[in-house]
């Protein structure tokens, strides 16, 4: 399993009702299915992913995350998860408040483009910065809204967003001092625990 | 006509037909003394039956699913796509049952069929039925067979509904639910244009009050006009548009009432061949069922409190331009499950085939629905039922 992800798992508490947004092929409803006894619907809309899951006996509900999650009664679920989509969704104010409605608590997870590497990129290439985590171009991306650290928290801090707990990791997924010291700077991917 | 079978088909198939001399007691109030259930069987039953999968059918549909009679039928059963050696439900691992439904007109009792009390066809005088009453006569076919419980009950449309029912009225007889282009009930328009039809076939001066059987006729036009206006809401507009747009039959217009434009031309045939092979009566009486069928009015009309009956998990599919049973219709049958808490699992196809979609073969359709039953076909073989998602 993906490590941001072995990472969010943790933070999950057995029996825990959840929902998934952009579940992918399913890997983290499923392990947590079997080791935790969650129940819970991932949302996604790619054909393959969805046919992954039915596989699995994951629960997939294909819809779109733009539409909002309209169709969820408020603290429905425990926890509503979120990994590397925030940047991708049209409105991701709106679809973070309907996280902390539909859930007693949100989890989050981002490529932060406060990273130092990603700065040195458009301040000394003046290019739009490609990586391994941001692999695309400027104008093919699907990541329309990245924010960095410090954009996240400030938005959090504006619209009464608690934030519970905080994970900064590198590429290969690993906490460090100085990313732990300087989050922003040098953390690749952040975990946010929220609730409203 | 097949030259010769294909390898993926079931090959030649044979009805069964079963007498039942249990009364029947029906939602209407009334009670079927005896009747008889005419069904089809595909693939073989394994040592514990763990593998029988049950199929309803839709409005104008049948026993005979797959598979052909003889080698002189121009055309497979009305699911031959999906039913077969290597199909999405696989003859090579799932028992596949399917049935006519009671008040058919394919053998199993039904208007057209001989009342035993009167030796007379019933006519109008055959009970009325509904979707619940399907189930419990189908509950009883899966008890002679031996079935104690389905991996699966599937439908499209109608035949969506009936699986649905049975995963409320029956919750420990199935461990899946799948249900294809349906509705938790009927729309005003729905019924509507079910009242269309059936006061097309009302009005015929052929249909005697329903006894049309005894003056060695049938309603003709009313049947005709029936299935003209289904027919439209079985097709979308983009459908039409691509298969006929406004083409004309003889290339001009000829200013009259014959037919000019493909789309009359095709309407009409559609009605001629239906109006040959179904019943009026059972055309009324399934319309009927339709119009009835509202499983959470037991509830308190409420869906969610139906829908915390059920102990199996979904598959819910529709389709982007079925307007007859729109994805909205289906999105409210998944919101009520997600609130009960049931398993669940959603896919909308993208398609401009309209509600007829759940009968074609749609690669994305086909690959959806084909990675469930894999897994159902696996939970079986495997005996991993994955109970551990509730804990």
């Amino acid at each position: 399993m993906r490590d941001d992800l072995q990472l969010i798992s943790q933070w999950i508490p057995k029996g825990a009702t959840l929902l998934d947004l952009g579940c992918g092929d399913g890997t983290l409803l499923a392990w947590l299915g079997e080791h935790k006894q969650a129940q819970g619907y991932g949302l996604e809309i790619n054909q393959d992913n969805l046919a992954a899951c039915f596989e699995k006996g994951v629960n997939v509900l294909e819809q779109d995350l733009d539409g909002g999650l309209g169709n969820f009664q408020n603290h429905r679920f425990d926890y509503v998860v979120m990994t590397q989509a925030l940047q991708a969704v049209l409105r991701p104010d709106q679809i973070l408040n309907e996280m902390v409605r539909v859930g007693r608590e949100a989890i989050i997870t981002f490529p932060n483009f406060g990273h130092w590497k990603i700065r040195a990129y458009l301040g000394l290439k003046g290019r739009m910065p490609v990586s391994s985590a941001l692999p695309y171009e400027w104008y093919n991306t699907p990541n329309i809204h990245l924010c960095t650290v410090q954009d996240f928290e400030t938005h959090c801090r504006k619209h009464g967003i608690q934030i519970l707990e905080r994970q900064v990791i590198n590429r290969e997924h690993r906490r460090s001092i100085l990313s732990k010291w300087w989050p922003n700077l040098f953390g690749e991917i952040a975990i946010y625990r929220v609730k409203a | 006509m097949p030259q010769e079978i294909p390898a993926d088909s079931v090959g030649l198939v044979e009805p069964k037909t079963h007498h039942f001399d249990t009364p029947l007691e029906l939602e209407c109030g009334r009670t079927l003394p005896s009747y008889e259930l005419v069904y089809e069987t595909y693939g073989t039953l394994n040592r514990n039956a763990s593998n029988a999968v049950l199929i309803c059918h839709a409005l104008s549909g049948h026993h005979h699913a797959a598979g052909y009679h003889s080698m002189k039928d121009k055309r497979p059963g009305w699911w031959d796509t999906c039913i077969g050696p290597g199909k999405v439900i696989d003859t090579n691992r799932f028992f596949v049952v399917c049935l006519n439904n009671l008040g058919g007109c394919h053998g199993s009792s039904g208007p057209s069929a001989i009342n035993p009390e009167t030796g007379q066809p019933w006519g109008p005088d055959f009970p009325m039925m509904t979707v619940k009453d399907w189930v419990n006569s189908q509950v009883r076919l899966a008890d002679v067979l031996g079935i104690q419980r389905w991996a699966a009950v599937i439908g499209g449309s109608m035949g969506g509904m009936q699986a649905l029912q049975w995963s409320i009225d029956y919750p420990d007889r199935l461990s899946h639910a799948v249900v294809i282009a349906a509705a938790p009930k009927l729309s005003a328009q729905n019924i509507a244009f079910n009242e269309v039809a059936r006061q097309s076939i009302l009005t015929d001066p052929n249909f005697h009050g329903g006894r049309y059987y005894l003056h060695d006729t049938y309603p003709r036009q009313g049947l005709i006009l029936a299935r003209m206006v289904g027919h439209i809401t079985y097709l979308s507009d983009d459908a039409m548009r691509m298969k006929f747009g406004r083409d004309l039959r003889s290339g001009r217009f000829h200013y009259g009432f014959d037919v000019e434009f493909q789309v009359e031309s095709y309407l009409r045939h559609q009605g001629e061949v239906f109006s040959r092979n179904f019943d009026a009566n059972t055309y009324l009486l399934m319309t009927k069922a339709l119009d009835y069928f509202d499983p959470a009015r037991d509830f308190e009309h409420s869906l969610e409190t139906a829908l915390s009956k059920p102990s199996c998990k979904f598959l819910v599919m529709s389709f982007t331009s079925d307007w007859r049973f729109a994805p909205e219709r289906s999105r409210e049958i998944v919101d009520g499950l997600v609130h009960a808490g049931r398993d669940v699992s959603y896919a909308e196809i993208d398609t401009p085939k309209g509600h007829d979609a759940f009968l074609l073969d749609i690669p994305e359709y086909t690959k959806l629905f084909g990675a469930y039953m894999h897994r159902v076909a696996n939970e079986i073989e495997h005996g991993s039922t994955a109970e551990s998602d509730h804990a």
